[in-house]
């Protein structure tokens, strides 16, 4: 099967300028959403698709306004349907290159269904969520990432939800693209959405972002400068992985779990360092490398990036053998088809 | 054969069995061959949930209705001829039958074990009722059986050809040929032949019974052919018909056809339907719920498809807030809601009109958009063609009423060619148009223009919350209230679009009939009979139900009595009275999950002329 580009590309270069809108940002100073916004669009000249065909699809809830901000085609529309709507436009027009933006909401408790049905079919849409990890437009409920025991406005006793862990989910969906991004580390989510706006299927980005107001440092434990490199690991394809201030820190597989260990300590050398496979099609080890907290650095990067016939390429393929092969050519052939008769 | 042959206009044939027991092929190969012979027809599927629930149970009877003959409105009050497969359908059928009627029974199946699971205690074949009907007591399964062994067939695949028999006899008794059950069998089954020859044999053998059975001999009977307009015909359910009208939409308008859709009865062959058709570029998308299957709709709406969205009652409450959504976006989108019994999963089998107030009113906030309901199986073709038409040329979702009766049952459908239907002409915005506003609408229609993402400089967003015309957001108590009252008048503005309202029967008579979308058939009939009968009555249909067309008022008006006719609570009455208060109306409803009888009509009508 030859693989199809359906978007267009762009026959100028553009600019991160080319991409701003004229509407103000009304999001709260110092709400992790801004340096998002940057790296998208950093982002959208990298991708070298056509300006006309880029679609942002969004829910309801502080990320989703995204699409005013953004000057492309865009969509803001109702809670939790970001994916489905998303879904309706690339299959009518595979020529867009379509982004959904939600929260953790958004995509995981009322859109949770249309997100993991998206990941399936693994049609190419660009995704990302925003985790802040609480409601933050409805002023502070606890959502489905919300850590467990945590006391929210809804939670005033500490939640007794076990929280999603979005990796897992989109891997259990049998997804084809997973990366984890920092807000506060712009340049590194620039890169793995233009590797995601690259991806041919369904890619999922998770970006870890602050929400000063309702949850304010929810991820500061591991993403404080201070902490920052000895709590989280940036994967790279076929490099080793290796953590820390240092980079004395490794990921091992100790043949029934991952472990962090210190490279020259205890006779650990490079050669029991693991290579980072993001393409390999088994989840387990993608699976381990989304969920590690605690002891464990947080993974960032691409996590997973298999290849996988997109729902896209597959429909159109579809179309255009029935169209070849069709018995009817126009409507007026089926309606004269079969048992027909003249009075 | 015998040489005395009745002469009907018409004649109705019910099919009664177990659900396995192909009584809806049954009943569609006969109204196919009369179809095919010359005949006017009009069927009635009344099947159960239960795919096959417990062998020989009364939850387990399906039945299929065909009337045939000359002018057939609808598939017929009760039935000439019944037939019943076990005593479960004899039993719960019955009440079908015409007094006189001709029953057929495979008796084998009359066993004691049977007959207790159906609920009988004695023998169901009572002096009274041998005095009532003509019963013919047939031995169906044993000679279907003993042809199967005779071909060296399974006695499971004999029996699935139980059904032949039973046809060849209604074949004989109706005076027509097998050559048309034959050809649909070599078709059908071109790949086993084996099952051709049994199928084939079995329905021969029960045409030569029927001819050998002395009793039959008086009971044969040629149904009176159609006279009809000049023209190709053919045999189509409504849910097919609204697909292909669609279809015809897509290719007129040059818009990418896209349903999203998720499966519920009694809509899902329109799905069905359409999923066999990429090759005339119909994008189908089983989504995974209801939500998704009109939220992906809109999203194609807003790539430039005509996008639609069928359903059911309950998937049409689970879209409301989509559907608010294409309100505020002012996207074209058609919802067709194929109705059924209700509140909640309710009778999903069975028909009814009672969507009517949820299409109406179902969503938060003033929501305005079009209604329109289609009045036979075979307009769900015009009516989806004209619903796709006013959603694309008004910029507006458009939700079709059909039915479980329109869309599951059948009938003659004249073919149009798609060159004649009227021209569809979507709004697109022009490119690098510098006057371009997301909502700068039409002087005249008020609709907006539709600009798609793939344009050049036409970048804008749409969305769920409240905008200015100029397209960004807006919380402006003067806009919003502008905002609304153009949605408003967009959609009351379709009236100036819209024929007259017209009325049938007698327009002088001391009563005017009202009645909306699938119940016509019945409807026309007892009008007819009883204007027939030297009463007088007129009768007005409405197929546009919001905007309601603009005479609407003058004619109810003209009336000292009206009676609304639906089958509900009284939903579309309580519309219009809202609507014209100075009128005095009578209801006439039925909320059985049973389309109208044509003599529960009369009686009713009658009953208020002598008031």
């Amino acid at each position: 099967m030859v693989q199809r580009h359906f978007v267009p590309k762009a026959d100028c270069e553009y600019t991160k300028a080319d991409f701003q809108s004229d509407q103000m940002v009304k999001w709260c100073p110092g709400c992790g959403d801004h340096a998002i916004l940057a790296s998208l669009l950093n982002t959208f000249p990298k991708t070298g698709h056509k300006k006309e065909n880029i679609l942002m699809v969004s829910g309801i809830g502080c990320s989703s306004r995204i699409p005013y901000y953004v000057d492309t085609y865009g969509f803001h529309s109702i809670h939790g349907r970001a994916c489905a709507i998303a879904t309706g436009a690339k299959l009518a027009n595979p020529a867009l290159s379509v982004w959904v933006n939600m929260g953790d909401g958004d995509s995981m408790a009322i859109g949770g269904n249309h997100l993991i049905h998206a990941v399936r079919r693994n049609q190419d849409l660009n995704i990302t969520i925003f985790n802040n990890e609480i409601y933050g437009l409805t002023k502070g409920q606890y959502s489905p990432t919300t850590k467990f025991g945590q006391i929210t406005k809804t939670s005033p006793f500490g939640t007794i939800d076990y929280p999603f862990n979005p990796g897992e989910l989109v891997m259990g969906a049998q997804g084809t693209f997973f990366a984890r991004a920092l807000d506060c580390v712009p340049n590194l989510t620039t890169d793995i959405m233009t590797r995601a706006a690259l991806h041919d299927g369904t890619s999922v980005v998770e970006v870890l972002q602050n929400c000063m107001i309702f949850n304010d440092k929810a991820h500061a434990a591991i993403s404080d400068r201070a902490v920052r490199d000895d709590r989280t690991i940036v994967l790279e394809n076929g490099k080793p992985m290796i953590f820390g201030k240092e980079r004395n820190r490794g990921l091992r597989f100790n043949g029934r779990c991952l472990e962090a260990v210190t490279i020259g300590e205890n006779g650990i050398t490079m050669d029991d360092i693991m290579i980072h496979d993001e393409t390999t099609e088994d989840t387990g080890i993608h699976m381990m490398l989304a969920r590690m907290s605690g002891d464990l650095p947080v993974a960032l990067g691409v996590i997973r990036n298999v290849k996988k016939v997109s729902y896209s390429q597959l429909y159109e393929d579809q179309m255009d053998e029935c169209r070849a092969n069709g018995k009817y050519k126009c409507v007026d052939d089926l309606l004269n088809s079969g048992d027909t008769w003249e009075v | 054969m015998s040489d005395k042959i009745t002469q009907k206009d018409d004649l109705v044939v019910r099919f009664a069995g177990d659900s396995g027991d192909g009584m809806q092929l049954s009943g569609t190969l006969f109204s196919d061959a009369s179809a095919l012979t010359g005949n006017d027809i009009a069927t009635f599927p009344d099947y159960p949930a239960e795919i096959r629930a417990p062998h020989n149970t009364i939850a387990g009877v399906s039945g299929y209705q065909v009337h045939v003959g000359n002018h057939i409105y609808s598939s017929g009050d009760k039935c000439d001829i019944l037939v019943a497969m076990n005593p479960a359908s004899f039993k719960s059928n019955l009440k079908w039958a015409k007094k006189g009627a001709t029953v057929i029974v495979d008796v084998d199946t009359f066993t004691d074990e049977a007959m207790q699971k159906a609920g009988y205690t004695d023998n169901p074949f009572t002096d009274e009722f041998e005095r009532d009907y003509a019963i013919i007591k047939a031995p169906i399964t044993s000679f279907t059986e003993r042809i199967g062994k005779e071909q060296g067939a399974d006695k499971k695949v004999a029996d699935r050809c139980r059904n032949m028999f039973a046809l060849g006899i209604i074949f004989y008794m109706t005076h027509k040929t097998l050559d048309q059950t034959f050809a649909y069998l070599e078709r059908k089954f071109a790949k086993k032949q084996e099952v051709v020859k049994l199928n084939k044999a079995v329905l021969t053998e029960g045409y030569e019974y029927a001819d050998k059975l002395e009793v039959i001999h008086s009971k044969i009977v040629e149904v009176a052919h159609a006279q009809m307009p000049k023209g190709r015909y053919r045999n189509i359910t409504g849910n097919v018909a609204t697909a292909w009208g669609l279809l015809a939409a897509s290719e007129r308008s040059g818009r990418q056809l896209f349903l999203g859709s998720y499966p519920i009865t009694p809509a899902t062959d329109v799905m069905v339907e359409l999923a066999k058709h990429k090759a005339l570029g119909a994008k189908v998308f089983q989504a995974e719920d209801e939500i998704a299957g009109i939220c992906s709709a809109i999203g194609a709406s807003y790539a430039g498809a005509l996008a639609c969205t069928s359903t059911s009652g309950p998937g049409l409450s689970l879209k409301s807030e989509a559907l608010g959504l294409a309100v505020m976006t002012e996207l074209p989108l058609v919802v067709i809601d194929v109705q059924r019994g209700g509140p909640s999963t309710g009778l999903p089998t069975k028909t009814e009109q009672s969507d009517l107030n949820q299409a109406l009113y179902g969503r938060n906030g003033e929501a305005p958009l079009i209604v329109v309901a289609a009045s036979s199986s075979a307009n769900c073709f015009y009516w989806a063609y004209n619903a796709a038409k006013l959603a694309i040329e008004h910029m507006t979702p458009v939700i079709l009423l059909t039915d479980g009766y329109l869309g599951n049952g059948s009938q003659l459908f004249r073919i149009p060619k798609v060159a004649d239907l009227p021209p569809i002409t979507p709004r697109l915005a022009k490119p690098n148009d510098p006057n371009y506003r997301p909502f700068r609408r039409d002087p005249e229609t008020f609709a907006r223009e539709w600009a798609l993402p793939g344009m050049e400089g036409l970048f804008h967003r749409v969305g769920g919350l409240e905008k200015c015309p100029d397209g960004p957001l807006s919380t402006d108590p003067e806009n919003h209230a502008l905002m609304c009252k153009n949605r408003q008048e967009k959609v009351d503005r379709v009236a100036n679009y819209i024929p007259d309202q017209e009325v049938t029967g007698n327009p002088d008579g001391d009563l005017l009939v009202v009645g909306w979308g699938g119940t016509s058939g019945a409807l026309t009939l007892a009008v007819e009979e009883l204007n027939n009968e030297g009463k007088k009555v007129a009768y007005t249909h409405f197929n546009y139900i919001c905007p309601l067309p603009k005479n609407t008022g003058d004619i109810l008006r003209k009336y000292k009595k009206i009676v609304v006719c639906e089958l509900n609570n009284g939903q579309f009455a309580g519309y219009l009275r809202t609507k014209f208060p100075e009128c005095p109306m009578h209801q006439y409803n039925k909320i059985m999950g049973l389309p109208f009888e044509v003599g529960e009509l009369k009686d009713c009508f009658t009953k208020i002329l002598g008031e």
